[in-house]
């Protein structure tokens, strides 16, 4: 099964923290006036300009397989290479916020707007991480019909250049989901266009299958920490579900 | 908003720092009629201030958005300063070559750099994104630049990097030219690896180390 979906621009704007925290603004610090209306200005800005939309497309084993294996160059040992076996059922996603963002950000630069522009390439790249956000969450609900409430399933998401899987990757995956019609598009280098673009496997099941130990030699130098935050996501889950059943 | 003639560069410099580019203007404006040189007004007014911003966010004391705020306002002082100097061109502490590395077309890290290295004073050429290592290396030589700034935001074209340098050598020019790389995927220690000059972290240490460069050569 393969869907495009329309995802309303409402739900992909990203709170003031999360697009600080990319402009290196602690959110122990109280940000200044100044910075509070920039963020204003460019939230604002990128409510008028994107276009989140998205495509999922279930996968088999077999051929998530190929996929992930892509040209071979992926680390020998990695988190998803663990998980997917295990999973009940798998999906390929690219999602976007659209070409438009990335021409207003080139606006302000040329304008002279510096730090206008830079938060909105901020808001932005906040905002793509909220309209897969939005992609994983729908693919999750719809599975959890078909499963007992009882069930602690859980959908987590991991993307080529990351956790091991080498970016390279991105060739066999556009391959299969064919994101052209939504928009995206990749060079050869792998880099997705339009640059605010999200693309990778959802792997839905159990959510003991999702813990993986710190163990890789790649976390030691890798300084996205979303996957611990998922990982604590995932033991409240399980922990609140438990809770639950024993009640 | 009166400065007194003394004290009209450090005014300049104060209204920069709070990232108010129409008084930039004005002060810039009323120094001039007050006949201070215009190369005094860019670096004891526009540059001085712009110097206290980087410390200040060196120091924790600012982040990046009120950084570009100042450089915005600096830049409303030079562009009435410009057309004053005799070769229509700001003097400057050299000449920076800078883009994106073949294959990658992220802009913004590079995009800093270039607004943070104006307003330390240098003359940048911007390539743009997606330039070959060739083009780099011409332009340098063309121009007479003596640093050439590369930035990656793909493991994938990190390689393009070392061609850049490798093409400097096979051209005996690694001692006249120097290389410095940045980028979320690059190190201090892959810019060791592929024989660059230096690494900058962010755009503010790019500066400070091709300051370095120059004061050193």
């Amino acid at each position: 099964m393969r869907n495009v979906l329309k995802i309303s621009v409402k739900d992909v704007i990203p709170g003031q923290k999360e697009s600080l925290a990319l402009q290196g603004i602690s959110s122990l610090k109280e940000p200044s006036d100044r910075i509070v209306k920039l963020y204003q200005g460019a939230r604002e800005s990128f409510e008028a300009v994107c276009h989140p939309v998205g495509v999922v497309a279930d996968i088999t084993k077999e051929d998530f397989v190929r996929v992930y294996r892509g040209d071979g160059r992926n680390e020998a040992s990695t988190p998803v290479g663990e998980i997917f076996e295990k999973a009940d059922r798998l999906a390929l996603f690219a999602v976007t916020v659209g070409h438009d963002v990335h021409e207003r950000i080139n606006e302000l630069f040329g304008q002279k707007d510096f730090a206008l522009g830079s938060m909105l390439d901020s808001v932005a790249s906040a905002g793509v991480e909220k309209a897969a956000d939005v992609v994983e969450a729908r693919f999750s609900r719809y599975s959890r019909k078909r499963r007992s409430r009882s069930e602690p399933i859980v959908t987590m998401r991991y993307s080529p250049g990351y956790c091991g899987w080498h970016v390279s990757g991105q060739k066999k995956l556009f391959e299969f989901l064919k994101p052209g019609d939504i928009g995206i598009t990749l060079r050869e280098s792998f880099l997705m266009e339009p640059l605010k673009s999200v693309s990778g496997v959802l792997i839905q099941g159990h959510a003991e299958i999702h813990k993986v130990e710190d163990k890789y030699p790649f976390c030691i130098q890798c300084d996205t920490h979303s996957c611990r935050e998922r990982s604590l996501r995932l033991d409240r889950h399980v922990t609140s579900r438990s809770a639950n059943e024993g009640e | 908003m009166k400065g007194s003639d003394m004290g009209i560069l450090e005014d300049i410099s104060s209204a920069l720092q709070r990232g108010n580019g129409k008084d930039v203007g004005k002060l810039v404006e009323e120094a001039l009629a007050g006949r201070r040189e215009p190369k005094e007004i860019l670096d004891n007014g526009l540059i001085a201030g712009m110097n206290v911003i980087g410390q200040k966010y060196k120091d924790h004391e600012i982040f990046l958005p009120e950084v570009l705020l100042a450089a915005k306002a600096m830049y409303a002082g030079m562009d009435i300063l410009k057309p004053l100097f005799l070769s229509g061109k700001m003097p400057t502490l050299g000449r920076v070559v800078i883009g994106t590395v073949q294959g990658d077309i992220h802009d913004i890290g590079k995009n800093l750099v270039c607004i943070m290295l104006r307003g330390a004073g240098f003359e940048v050429i911007d390539l743009g994104k997606d330039v070959a290592p060739k083009k780099f290396v011409d332009t340098a030589v063309n121009e007479g630049a003596r640093v050439i700034g590369m930035s990656a935001l793909l493991t994938t074209t990190m390689p393009v990097m070392k061609n850049v340098v490798e093409l400097l050598k096979k051209d005996g020019l690694q001692s006249k030219i120097k290389t410095i790389i940045g980028g979320a995927p690059v190190s201090d220690e892959f810019a060791r690896h592929i024989g660059a000059d230096a690494y900058g972290y962010d755009s503010m240490q790019a500066v400070e180390r091709i300051k370095r460069f120059f004061s050193e050569a």
